[in-house]
């Protein structure tokens, strides 16, 4: 194609857009609102899933050393642990140290357990930290058949619950997701349809004086395209201001603990990435589409 | 040149438009093609510009063989032919210049040379104080005058015009059939499918008679041969 030609075809798609400015008004109206829609749930899933991989992430086993185990035999555990399979950490807790942690986490009842500080009934423990959070139980069998230890704990009835409600999450934002791009696709493309079935009788004449179908193709490309980026500008600036006010103003009180909202960087330019591709790849789609069933003249 | 060899046509939904119609044409002819309606004159000219293909017999323009003729070179057949509707077939939301040069961007000619172009045909139509107008905005003759416009402005072998007339009153018939035959003087085949007996008998030239799918006449300097 020569580079004139081309020119051509992108100026004539922009041109385009505005002899026929109600129905371009009218797909990229559902080209925003489908975005928009679509940028919050993103906004939302990406989140929830940032927020079970910290609940996931805290879990631990918490391997309780035997009474009147030595400094060198309590290394040569250390060092046995720090072997195992998908281990990603090992930390020595004292029973100091794990009493404090203990009454902590108890928060407003923890006074009930202040007067145990005299007599400590842990025991010294190491901290390990599986590479996965889902290889936790594998990490804690393996450590089980060490010795110096006491005892096992790593919430073994909690953490199955945990991951099977991670999981079953994960699905349904997904499976939600999907659906709702594929809505949006779909809906975005059935308007851009109806707007070219009003232009039949431009593509007939083209083919009537000697266009070849890619001649007629490019111009709806490109109309397509500028559809799409259009359409996203909007839903990117709302959900990028939005989570910014929401994030500077509200992001203690929608953080528990350990768990926190993502920062607006890079995640709202990520979210802006994905909505213009999704704008583009359904615009040029749509135009298209729609256009192939009417080059047959 | 165009030559149709036995060539017949039966839609997809039985209707039998043509049966083993021969017609010669040369090269510079001016041909009206007459006939009741739903005789087959425009599934004829359908077939020439390659709208409709025949299910029987062959057909050749120009040395183009429409039989063997490949998808993806029919715009370039296309090309050499102009053609020209009973109802202009213009975009409405371009103006008299643009629909004009929309014949020559296809042909992914150099602006300058489409300007130059526009205008000429533009003028040989009487129209080059309209370029900016839009089709809305002119009579009925006007715009079939933009449409001879196009169909000429990539100077083709043949033009076709189909009941070009047909939605015009007498006066702006006479000033069409004037631009027509000044396109024909040129060397341009021109082949016209019309019910405008008037024309047909005051301005002589071949006639093709077509009924009930058969060319039932064909004669030089011919009469529109019926009653209306």
């Amino acid at each position: 194609m020569k580079g004139r030609t081309l020119a051509r075809h992108g100026k004539e798609g922009l041109k385009n857009l505005g002899r026929n400015s109600w129905m371009s008004f009218a797909s990229i109206s559902a080209v925003t609102i489908m975005l928009f829609v679509v940028g919050v749930f993103l906004l939302l899933i990406v989140n929830m899933n940032s927020f079970i991989s910290s609940v996931e992430e805290d879990v631990e086993v918490q391997v309780y050393i035997e009474l009147g185990t030595s400094d060198q035999e309590q290394a040569e555990l250390e060092q046995q642990l720090k072997n195992l399979d998908h281990v990603e950490s090992v930390t020595y807790l004292s029973k100091d140290e794990g009493l404090d942690r203990l009454i902590d986490s108890l928060g407003q009842d923890s006074e009930a357990f202040e007067s145990l500080r005299d007599e400590n009934p842990l025991n010294d423990a190491f901290i390990v930290q599986a590479s996965e959070p889902q290889q936790t139980e594998a990490v804690a069998e393996a450590a089980s058949g060490l010795s110096y230890i006491d005892s096992i704990d790593y919430g073994e009835q909690v953490v199955e619950q945990l991951f099977n409600v991670t999981k079953i999450l994960r699905i349904i934002g997904l499976v939600l997701v999907a659906g709702l791009m594929f809505t949006a696709m779909f809906l975005i493309s059935n308007t851009i349809k109806l707007t070219i079935v009003a232009r039949q009788q431009e593509i007939q004449i083209m083919k009537l004086v000697g266009a070849t179908n890619s001649f007629i193709r490019w111009p709806f490309f490109v109309e397509g395209l500028l559809l799409g980026v259009f359409g996203a500008v909007i839903p990117i600036a709302a959900i990028t201001g939005g989570y910014h006010y929401l994030y500077t103003n509200y992001a203690d009180k929608l953080s528990i603990d350990f768990a926190e909202i993502l920062p607006v960087y890079p995640l709202t330019l990520q979210i802006s990435a994905v909505l213009i591709g999704i704008g583009v790849l359904v615009g040029i789609w749509g135009s298209i589409t729609s256009v192939r069933k009417f080059l047959k003249v | 040149m165009i030559e149709l060899n036995n060539v017949s046509k039966t839609y997809a939904n039985g209707v039998n438009a043509l049966n083993n119609i021969d017609i010669f044409i040369e090269k510079g002819e001016f041909v009206y093609v007459v006939g009741p309606s739903g005789a087959g004159k425009s599934s004829f000219i359908k077939m020439i510009y390659r709208e409709e293909r025949p299910t029987e017999g062959s057909i050749q323009i120009h040395g183009t063989d429409l039989m063997t003729l490949k998808e993806k070179h029919v715009p370039f057949l296309r090309r050499k032919i102009g053609v020209v509707f009973q109802d202009f077939k213009l975009l409405p939301k371009l103006s008299v210049f643009e629909n004009v040069a929309f014949a020559l961007e296809v042909i992914e000619e150099p602006k300058d040379v489409i300007r130059r172009r526009v205008m000429e045909v533009l003028d040989i139509v009487k129209l080059k104080n309209k370029a900016r107008f839009l089709p809305d905005e002119l009579s009925g003759g006007e715009q079939q005058r933009v449409s001879i416009a196009r169909a000429v402005v990539n100077n083709p072998r043949v033009v076709i015009a189909d009941e070009p007339t047909g939605n015009l009153d007498p006066d702006t018939s006479w000033e069409i059939m004037e631009i027509l035959e000044n396109i024909n003087r040129n060397g341009t085949t021109v082949l016209m499918a019309t019910h405008n007996r008037e024309i047909v008998n005051a301005i002589k030239k071949r006639v093709i008679a077509i009924e009930g799918g058969r060319v039932v006449r064909d004669e030089p300097k011919g009469d529109y041969g019926y009653e209306r």
